[in-house]
């Protein structure tokens, strides 16, 4: 055989069928929406005779019940990508809700009126989460702690930080502006689903379009290339871990303005549905593969779930076991979609 | 006498109590293919890391075009033109051929002239046009390189070096991991580098590869070198007795 030529090999990525099968399986998590959807309309037309989805109210409610493991996911989505993990976010949720609510109370003592009040409330949340960000990026990236191990710490010390500081009880906020916020609407949209969607689009920028998106992808796949192409891992590494907790911060934020109050077990329950909605999003744990639109469809899983369930009079326990099963199932999914990628021709 | 695009001169390099490399000269020209040859041990390694960046060597010059250079980073190398392809190749496995060629450097551009976005659209044109060169037709630009073959992988790695204008590229064992048929299209990149006038460096323990592209052939053993030959004058029996010594 004469030496080939190396064109005359066929771009296995024309292989149709392969292809449809891996975006099928992309887009996963829109499919269990779907399903989710279609399933309580059914039994909301059968048995009360109404629309599940056509109703304002319900989706209004789906809406509410996204906004804080949506926000958590969107950071937890590009540390995810790189390979990490965040296990710190739903703690530094709560210590940013106990000292968004002591910055706004703190306002008039401080000669500040209600408005600038709530502002520095709102703004000290999302500050306070810049330690828990830096210090878990600088254990990852400098000292080389694994961010299970680093992020499993700074669960523990954001946790005990936040009882410590909010005195072991729910701190409440005297100012009405922040209940505004947390509880008003602008065009019949709830204020924080609109602040929720406006991150989750510049979420979607950063990690589409940007060169730190594009890095992130890069260090998760392949960290070494990355250190070879001249990336600043390191510096990336610090970034990507104040990202998520910068997330984590917005939704403490939120969380004292929709319930007035701040609580250090704010965001307890929300660790692993963040974790959750990104993997039912598409990404892979093992780093390299996800994106925004999935996570935003996993959220959405996870909220119709929740409130589905509710509104079918279910015990709310539930939730729990149908979560648990969507993620199952995303991960096998994942697993026979690697199965699908490996399988490149070697001729 | 016109000057060589790499001369090496008496390179020395030591690891505490072990010489690894001692008094080592080679030259390369434009348009030429060097295979350097030895045992485990022989200094292979050291001397590529010397000569792209990696390690400082300890005595001894390396000239590029005539200019005696210092490199403290693999990077200062890949600005002066020296790019190394390491087995591993480097790739990021999840991102398109453009997004290899440009990872780290990637190109923007301002979408309705007000946010900037990555430029996607001008990193695949140069990825189609880059790839050509190596004679490499790609029909689905956004793929993955994870879903093409371990030689298409490696004409990737070798495309995003010759995008970037390198002169000359190091090949360490390129073909060591792949199936025969992979092997021959790895060889045929080499001969279309070198058609191109890159002068390229070729690590190899398949004396059956080195002699197929090779125009000369540099033998070390134990850090110093053993011989030097051109292809057509020598046979894999003498390349072996030079490399066991003997």
């Amino acid at each position: 055989m004469p030496m080939s030529s190396i064109s005359s090999i066929p771009s296995p990525a024309t292989n149709g069928g392969r292809a449809i099968l891996l975006r099928i399986a992309e887009l996963r998590a829109w499919l269990f929406l779907l399903i989710l959807v279609v399933f309580f309309e059914a039994w909301a037309r059968i048995v009360y005779g109404t629309s599940f989805i056509l109703n304002p109210y319900n989706l209004q409610s789906i809406g509410i019940f996204a906004v804080a493991p949506l926000l958590l996911a969107l950071g937890q989505t590009f540390v995810i990508i790189s390979a990490g993990i965040d296990l710190s976010v739903g703690f530094t949720m709560g210590l940013a809700a106990v000292v968004a609510a002591h910055a706004a109370n703190l306002g008039p003592d401080i000669g500040l009126g209600p408005v600038p009040a709530m502002l520095l409330g709102l703004a000290a949340g999302i500050a306070v989460a810049f330690v828990p960000g830096l210090v878990n990026g600088w254990l990852i990236a400098h000292l080389k702690v694994p961010p299970f191990i680093g992020t499993l710490g700074m669960y523990g010390v954001a946790r005990g930080t936040a009882f410590l500081i909010a005195g072991g009880t729910t701190v409440p906020v005297a100012n009405a502006w922040f209940s505004t916020i947390g509880n008003g609407r602008i065009a019949g949209i709830p204020t924080v689903v609109l602040i929720t969607i406006i991150a989750a689009l510049a979420m979607h920028y950063l990690l589409s379009q940007t060169r730190f998106g594009q890095h992130t992808y890069a260090i998760g796949a392949n960290r070494n290339a990355a250190l070879r192409a001249g990336i600043d891992v390191r510096r990336h590494a610090i970034r990507l871990y104040l990202l998520s907790a910068v997330c984590a911060g917005l939704a403490g934020s939120l969380y004292a303005a929709r319930f007035a109050a701040g609580a250090a077990q704010a965001g307890e329950p929300l660790l692993l549905d963040s974790i959750a909605a990104v993997v039912i999003g598409g990404a892979s744990l093992f780093g390299g593969s996800g994106t925004i639109g999935g996570t935003i469809a996993g959220a959405l899983v996870i909220a119709v779930i929740q409130y589905g369930l509710v509104f079918i009079d279910v015990e709310p326990f539930w939730q729990f076991v149908a979560v648990g099963v969507v993620i199952i199932i995303s991960v096998l999914v994942d697993q026979s979609q690697r199965r699908l990628a490996r399988g490149r021709q070697d001729d | 006498m016109t000057e060589a695009l790499l001369s090496v001169r008496g390179l020395s390099k030591r690891f505490g109590g072990v010489q690894a490399l001692n008094g080592v000269s080679l030259d390369l020209e434009a348009g030429e293919v060097l295979a350097l040859a030895g045992d485990n041990g022989a200094g292979k390694s050291t001397l590529i890391k010397a000569i792209s960046g990696v390690h400082r060597h300890d005595e001894g010059e390396i000239r590029l075009a005539g200019e005696a250079v210092a490199f403290d980073t693999p990077q200062d190398a890949r600005a002066r033109g020296i790019e190394t392809i390491y087995q591993d190749l480097a790739l990021a496995d999840n991102l398109s051929i453009g997004a290899n060629i440009f990872l780290g450097r990637e190109p923007k551009r301002r979408l309705f002239g007000l946010l900037p976005v990555l430029d996607r659209t001008h990193m695949a044109e140069a990825a189609r046009t880059t790839m050509a060169r190596l004679d490499f037709h790609v029909d689905r630009l956004d793929a993955p390189v994870s879903t093409f073959s371990g030689g298409q992988r490696q004409a990737v790695a070798i495309g995003r070096a010759i995008y970037w204008n390198a002169r000359i590229l190091i090949m360490d064992e390129p073909t060591a991991a792949l199936g025969v048929p992979e092997q021959r299209k790895v060889l045929a990149l080499v001969r279309s580098l070198k058609a191109q006038g890159k002068g390229v460096i070729f690590i190899s323990h398949n004396l059956g590869d080195i002699f197929a592209v090779a125009d000369r052939i540099v033998v070390l053993r134990r850090g110093v070198k053993a011989g030097e030959r051109r292809t057509a004058e020598t046979d894999a029996d003498e390349v072996v007795r030079l490399m066991v010594g003997g």
